[in-house]
């Protein structure tokens, strides 16, 4: 794809995510029932939660690229394997931060060493770790498969995560988009955010794609150039 | 807890949001105009560097 179609998408894709934003406030402050125990302070669920699941998409889009990139040793994979670790740790930033938030008078805690805590706060720990094995690994092929191998066992985290509410006693409450989890009341503002977050996830993870591609134009001109090593 | 009292939280979790949206967004915008830059630059270099000079 050319630059100017690139752009242009990118620009769609900026004009879907800024109109289903407002849309995405609207449900989940007007559009979504007021919860009955915790009121409105139940409305952060509606950004926390799809953060969390488009964090672990992004993860386990580390994990494919990374295993691409052991397969067919093409840099591309390589680029979107970091492009999809770095906005993961943003958004499971956003999940480690809020979460507290709405814990403190719910459950009159900060932080508590849940297992689904426990292994969120491990998981965004291992991805910061991969992006800092990245950074002090000069050879760029060295690099890319070292941080692939780091990527595959870092993602072994994500299934604990996913699962330990179900495998586990833990505060968090089960299985909440299943049956008997979620009021059918919240659904709509539910899957809004997540789409409207899902649409996020591709836009930045794109946007940090073009900014590596422009890296690693950049270490080709300078190896050509005989600037570096 | 259904009172006003909780919404400070309320507040404080979407700000929280956007700040590390907005930040996060605005690194990938200043990282990609810094590597724009350098691009630039070396490209002018390469035109222009002695050994290219002598085989043009």
């Amino acid at each position: 794809m050319d630059l100017t179609k690139q752009k242009k998408l990118d620009a769609f894709l900026l004009g879907i995510l800024l109109i289903g934003m407002i849309l995405a406030l609207y449900m989940a402050f007007l559009g979504a029932p007021r919860e009955r125990t915790m009121g409105d302070l139940q409305r952060i669920f509606y950004f926390h939660v799809p953060s969390g699941i488009v964090g672990l998409l992004a993860f386990a889009a580390n994990f494919v690229a990374s295993v691409m990139y052991l397969i067919k040793k093409d840099r591309k994979w390589d680029s979107l394997a970091l492009s999809a670790a770095e906005v993961g740790v943003m958004f499971f930033m956003i999940v480690l931060v809020t979460g507290p938030i709405w814990a403190k008078p719910v459950w009159f805690v900060w932080w508590t060493w849940s297992p689904r805590l426990t292994s969120s706060l491990v998981l965004w720990l291992l991805y910061l770790a991969y992006m800092l094995v990245r950074a002090y690994v000069p050879d760029p092929e060295r690099r890319a498969v070292m941080s692939a191998v780091f990527g595959i066992i870092a993602f072994l985290d994500a299934p604990i995560v996913f699962f330990s509410i179900r495998w586990w006693r833990d505060m968090h409450p089960s299985a909440m988009i299943e049956k008997g989890g979620i009021d059918p009341a919240m659904v709509p503002a539910f899957l809004t955010c997540s789409l409207v977050f899902l649409v996020l996830l591709v836009y930045v993870i794109r946007r940090r794609l073009f900014l590596e591609s422009a890296r690693v134009e950049l270490e080709r001109l300078e190896r050509a150039a005989n600037l570096v090593r | 807890m259904e009172n006003v009292d909780t919404m400070h939280y309320l507040f404080a979790a979407y700000a929280a949001i956007w700040i590390i949206l907005a930040i996060y967004l605005f690194s990938i915008q200043s990282r990609e105009k810094k590597l724009r830059d350098e691009l630039r630059n070396l490209r002018e270099f390469l035109e222009h560097r002695p050994d290219n000079r002598k085989k043009a």
